[in-house]
């Protein structure tokens, strides 16, 4: 199997090539500048993922809504799911840029964290 | 009566420039006002959810409202006092040297700042429809890229159901998907030029992810419905003209634009600073001071950027001018900076013989093989290769003073090369 890919872990954006037999063994990836691109290339060919930045309604009453994000990139399967939990929760404040908000979402290892601090 | 207070430097705008500067000035000493008229510091990063800022500078990957809020509490620490909610509307230059400010908010009412130095960082504003004149009505549903990623991103509101986007810079596909992870049909981006205006990063984790189709050379010729947008037509373009006999037409009942940002001068020309019609932005020298003595300029009230990391750069380098100028230091002579082929503007406009200088530039060719090059009086004296450029990418070089003691006039060019 043969399939060109695009690294998006830095601005340079280097056009990658990747090559591999059956179930992605002996993987061969090519055209990355630095080692972080032909680690991308596995990870989007065998378990793509995505760090997800989102608003949720908040209770606060200079910012009706909060940013929040992951706090390290989620499985592509899972954004849709997360995204759906976010859209029907509620922050309520004060809370603090870093704090969680959602711990192990369905046992991925990633965290929802605050992207900013709310106090009033 | 009007209340009075004085500081030693007055910033207007709190965004990555206004709040780098102010972090600077207050820890060099100087007593520093920054004043923003958004009811919250951080300026446009506070709508910009998004991840991809301060890798450069934090190395690490924050979104917007991270960055701004380690910026504000880096300015404040250092001492600065920040003024949200308040807008500038009168910036004057008194016969003594100094500078009054008229600043005027909702809660304190008018107050007169005086200051020994302002900092512009006012930041920028978006290109609108009425700039680049697309025919049809005027129904509700049109957005610029900007005004709809704060209504979404700070109150929460969704501007319509399907929408299309024109310009495929990093503003118009960061909203392709946002607007597709809220439940919005994002129908298609079209981008006037052959290329894509922004990274490659983001056409694939923006649009491909989504399986969002982006039409080149391609633009919208007509936006259709009387009350609310019902579609728009596009059509292809070849050489600059709309093949009207090709174009074919999309239903939706939102459009963005994201066609360019300028920079927010207003205040600055009133004040007498003299614009670069290349950047829209003050013209300045080495020191990142404008033509009227005092008044220094650092971020995208400058030239528009593309990261905030180098917003926050540029923005120390002026403030840190600006304390030297204030302790008395002599700024020194001016030597012009100008750009031919391929460049459409250089910042600063002047150099210092002997000191180490940093330049930004825009190209205005995609290219995969490009050459700098700077030539002073008559002599190429320094060359660099580039094996992409452009006209998304800002340039941004450091030349060594052991290069510039000649004084004179220094030109850079950009070659195309095989
Ligand atoms: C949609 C979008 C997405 C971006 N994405 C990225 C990204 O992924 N990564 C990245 O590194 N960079 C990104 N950037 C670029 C970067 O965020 C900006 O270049 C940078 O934040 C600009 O900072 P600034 O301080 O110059 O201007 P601004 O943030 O615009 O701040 C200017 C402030 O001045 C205030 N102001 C103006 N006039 C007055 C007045 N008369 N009185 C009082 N206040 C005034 C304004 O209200 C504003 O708060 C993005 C930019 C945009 C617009
Ligand atoms: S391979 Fe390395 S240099 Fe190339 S885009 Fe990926 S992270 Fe950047």
């Amino acid at each position: 199997m043969k399939q060109e890919l695009i690294c998006i872990r830095c601005p340079f954006g280097c056009r990658l090539s990747a090559e591999w037999n059956g179930n992605f063994e002996n993987l061969k990836i090519t055209g990355n500048q630095c080692p972080r691109g032909a680690a991308y290339a596995r990870q989007e060919l065998c378990d793509p993922r995505r760090i997800v930045t989102a608003v949720v309604a908040c209770n606060s009453k200079e910012q009706p809504y909060a940013p929040v994000r992951t706090d390290r990139e989620l499985p592509k399967n899972l954004i849709a799911p997360l995204l759906n939990t976010l859209y029907r929760m509620r922050v309520d404040i004060p809370v603090k840029m870093g704090d969680i908000f959602i711990e192990n979402f369905q046992d991925s290892n990633v965290n929802v964290i605050f992207s900013s601090t709310i106090k009033r | 009566m009007i209340q009075e207070e004085s500081f030693d430097i007055a910033v207007i705008g709190a965004g990555a420039a206004g709040l780098a500067a102010a972090a600077e000035t207050s820890s060099a000493g100087k007593t520093t006002l920054v004043i923003d008229r958004e009811d919250h510091p951080g300026g446009i990063l506070r709508q910009c959810i998004h991840n991809g800022f301060g890798l450069r500078y934090f190395k690490e990957e924050l979104t917007g409202p991270e960055y701004a809020e380690r910026f504000t509490e880096k300015a404040l620490k250092a001492g600065a006092k920040i003024r949200s909610g308040t807008s500038v509307t009168s910036l004057v230059k008194e016969a003594d040297g100094t500078f009054t400010l008229i600043a005027l908010s909702s809660r304190e009412g008018v107050r007169k700042i005086h200051a020994r130095a302002v900092i512009l960082a006012m930041g920028c504003g978006e290109r609108s429809r009425g700039n680049i004149a697309v025919p049809g009505s005027r129904p509700a549903g049109v957005f610029t890229a900007g005004a709809a990623q704060k209504l979404l991103n700070t109150e929460g509101i969704l501007p319509g159901k399907k929408a299309v986007i024109v310009g495929s810079g990093d503003i118009g596909l960061i909203m392709a998907r946002r607007l597709s992870w809220t439940g919005i049909e994002v129908k298609a981006v079209v981008e006037i030029m052959p290329y894509p205006a922004g990274l490659v990063r983001n056409i694939v984790q923006c649009l491909d992810d989504f399986g969002i189709p982006l039409y080149l050379e391609h633009s919208v010729v007509n936006i259709l419905g009387r009350e609310r947008v019902e579609g728009v037509e596009i059509a292809p373009f070849s050489g600059g003209i709309p093949q009207m006999e090709q174009k074919f037409q999309v239903e939706c009942d939102t459009v963005l634009f994201s066609v360019g940002l300028i920079p927010e001068n207003e205040l600055s020309r009133s004040a007498g600073v003299k614009l670069n019609p290349s950047t829209g932005g003050p013209l300045v020298d080495s020191n990142y001071e404008t033509t009227v003595p005092g008044i220094f300029a650092g971020g995208n009230v400058l030239h528009v950027h593309d990261l905030a990391d180098f917003v926050s750069e540029e923005a120390e380098n002026a403030a840190k001018m600006a304390v030297r100028r204030l302790d008395g230091e002599d700024c020194g002579e001016k030597n012009p900076v100008k750009v031919e082929s391929n460049l459409k503007y250089v910042i600063p406009n002047t150099y210092q013989s002997g000191r180490k200088t940093r330049f930004a530039f825009r190209s205005l060719i995609v290219s995969n093989q490009a050459e700098l090059e700077a030539e002073l009086n008559g002599k190429v004296i320094w060359k660099k290769h580039y094996s992409t450029v452009r006209p998304s990418e800002m340039i941004l070089v450091e030349l060594d003073g052991k290069l510039l003691q000649e004084k004179g006039e220094l030109i850079f060019r950009l070659k195309k090369g095989e």
